[in-house]
């Protein structure tokens, strides 16, 4: 039985499942890294990506362009991350506790809407899988890596781009500092709120395109409350990632081949009771976290609320 | 600071209020010709095309058979997976005078119980369960439940006639809930070829539509040509079988909107009986004690084909052959318990 998991076909389709799985948490952890690197904590990102869902699937479902409902999620991702920062920030709630508020409302206006324009679960042609001409013809790698819809491009193309922002711009410089010490950034001329208004909004865009990535790319459906909690993971994925880009594709690429794995291993009916082969993904992560944990270093100011003089 | 928290915390609650959802009323209640009013409390949407939906349907179709709002009211509270939200509902709507309080789901059972004991005066009903509390002296319960490898079965006769890599796939929520139908669906398949592989996986959640989607990607890379699944997480895997162009047998709710080009058939789930008979005996004073099972033989499960795609007449008469079977008992799906 356990012969037919180590075959060649069958590891080439656990790692493409698995490049597949990672994407709505590469996105959203991804956003979430600039937050966190800014100091700012953001629970509401599983509100956020299923707003960026609905706007994205309800966009597509009224006859646009696919891209275009990209567009719509990323400007609802936008307004919401600035609706966190106007409560974090400006308002200074506690990040945690505003957080959940964001994750509710958006739960909440997600369905409303949802049944309100739509009514009922329908299906609209979402992204095809674009095979990269040569690419894709490579020996398993090919079919691994370049054998995805354009989302799952992007999310990839994310982490480098990120990296660079954070690690090798003026803004990334600003939001390493503002993260760190808001003080002594201020006192050096940076604007904290600024800088962190900037994040929440990178992150709002990347959260609610993770949602459209699972709207009109993985599913082409939209659901009530159809993320499941995977905003949550994937803020989890960021500690996990140790605040480091490449920690969080790290981290979401072994979150998502776990969960690969325990669906291969059920559907090959390999003899693993199907409760602990759903139970390996979260296992897992508490495993890594517990031995990751000391080396981590967070940013010093991440949810504390900056207010000069104070 | 303080009242920066305040004014915060005041925006969202505002925010909330404007898009609290699931819980609304229909039709108003007066003193004279007051309307039937049931209550029912569901662990998903009304728009799950699943379990949920399935219900709400029923209801919806009682209501207008019924002559609408004004002969039968109803109020619902969805999205209630977690218990203690449920069991809060479930003694809100008895406390508010409801002649039916339905608490849609498994896992409500002790709530109900409870719930029962303390309102005797008010009908409650709860399944999949054939439990209505008689043994413990309760007797305003009803008891329901759909006898699901029925259509389980046929399905697999039809999976199994589609199938031509005689591979099929099935994506259940959580191991023991889905039992019922998917050893019915695996028993169907075999009785039509009994050498056909069929590959079970569970993604361990009633909701994971993205677990299920990609659940849905490895049945196909593996070989399967046919699926079918259950519970509210089907919309993913049916969203894949879609895009793949992958027949998908469908089970609880018409779920032929998702994939109209791929959904073959549909085990519906018909309580509107149920939910009369309910009522019925409610008027003439007999507050529970009855189990009910949706079976095809009661009218309580439908098996519907989709009419906007081909499908060869004999997969059809195959289906229709295996529902008579089951009717007259000549063919027995039954591997199992009661309950699903």
């Amino acid at each position: 039985m356990f012969d037919e998991l180590f075959t060649i076909s069958t590891l080439i389709g656990i790692l493409h499942s698995c490049v597949r799985l990672a994407t709505p948490y590469l996105f959203a952890s991804l956003g979430e890294t600039f937050g966190q690197r800014s100091g700012v904590l953001n629970l509401g990102v599983d509100g956020i990506m299923l707003m960026g869902a609905f706007f994205a699937f309800y966009v597509v479902f009224e006859g646009h362009n696919l891209w275009v409902g990209v567009l719509a999620a990323i400007a609802i991702g936008v307004m919401m991350g600035l609706l966190k920062a106007f409560v974090s920030v400006t308002m200074q709630s506690l990040q945690g506790i505003s957080g959940i508020g964001l994750y509710l409302f958006g739960l909440g206006l997600s369905s409303l809407l949802f049944k309100t324009l739509i009514g009922s679960v329908e299906g609209v042609s979402g992204f095809r899988q674009l095979a990269i001409p040569f690419l894709s013809d490579i020996p398993g790698l090919g079919h691994i890596l370049f054998n995805h819809n354009a989302l799952v491009y992007l999310a990839y193309l994310m982490v480098p781009v990120s990296w660079f922002v954070i690690n090798r711009t003026t803004l990334g410089l600003k939001i390493r500092a503002v993260g760190h010490n808001p003080e002594a950034a201020d006192t050096l001329g940076v604007s904290v709120n600024g800088v962190r208004y900037t994040t929440m909004m990178i992150g709002g865009a990347l959260a609610a395109v993770a949602g459209a990535s699972l709207s009109i790319g993985l599913q082409n459906v939209f659901q009530e409350n159809m993320t499941n909690g995977l905003g949550f993971i994937a803020v989890a994925l960021v500690y996990f990632g140790s605040w480091r880009t490449i920690g969080v594709l790290g981290g979401s690429l072994l979150f998502s081949l776990v969960n690969a794995l325990q669906l291969w291993v059920q559907a090959l009916a390999i003899p693993v009771p199907s409760e602990i082969a759903v139970m390996m993904p979260y296992i897992m992560t508490i495993v890594v976290l517990a031995f990751t944990a000391r080396q981590i270093q967070k940013p010093a100011a991440l949810a504390r609320s900056y207010e000069r003089g104070e | 600071m303080l009242i920066r928290i305040r004014i915060s915390m005041l925006i969202f609650l505002l925010l909330f209020a404007g898009c609290g959802g699931g819980d609304e009323e229909d039709g108003e209640v007066d003193a004279e010709g007051a309307p039937f009013r049931v209550a029912i409390v569901m662990p998903s949407s009304t728009t799950d095309i699943a379990w949920s939906q399935s219900m709400f349907d029923s209801l919806t179709a009682v209501q207008a058979e019924m002559g609408g709002e004004d002969a039968l009211s109803i109020a619902y509270s969805e999205g209630m997976f977690r218990v203690t939200d449920a069991s809060a509902a479930i003694r809100d709507y008895a406390a508010e005078g409801f002649d039916l309080v339905i608490a849609h789901g498994a896992q409500y059972g002790n709530s109900v119980f409870e719930v029962a004991s303390d309102f005797t005066e008010t009908s409650f009903a709860w399944g999949t369960s054939s439990d209505t509390g008689a043994e413990r002296g309760i007797e305003n319960v009803f008891a329901y439940g759909a006898v699901a490898n029925e259509g389980g079965y046929v399905n697999g006769v039809v999976a199994a006639m589609l199938s031509e890599n005689d591979v099929i796939g099935v994506i259940g929520p959580v191991a023991g809930d889905a039992k019922l139908y998917i050893d019915g669906f695996v028993r169907g398949v075999t009785d039509v070829k009994p050498d056909a592989q069929v590959n079970i996986s569970y993604t361990g959640s009633f909701s994971d539509t993205t677990l299920a989607a990609e659940a849905a990607h490895v049945h196909i890379q593996a070989g399967a040509d046919v699926l079918t699944g259950s519970a509210q997480q089907v919309v993913g895997a049916i969203g894949v079988a879609n895009e793949n162009g992958v027949a998908w047998l469908g089970t609880q709710s018409d779920q032929i909107s998702l994939g109209p080009d791929v959904v073959v058939t549909n085990q519906i789930y018909n309580w509107a009986n149920v939910i009369t008979d309910m009522i019925a005996k409610i008027e003439a004073g007999e507050l529970g004690g009855t189990a009910y099972k949706l079976t095809f033989a009661n009218d309580g499960l439908r098996l519907e084909f989709n009419d906007s795609i081909e499908i060869a007449d004999e997969v059809k008469e195959a289906a229709r052959a295996a529902i008579e079977d089951i009717k007259s008992g000549v063919v027995d799906p039954v591997l199992l318990e009661d309950d699903e």
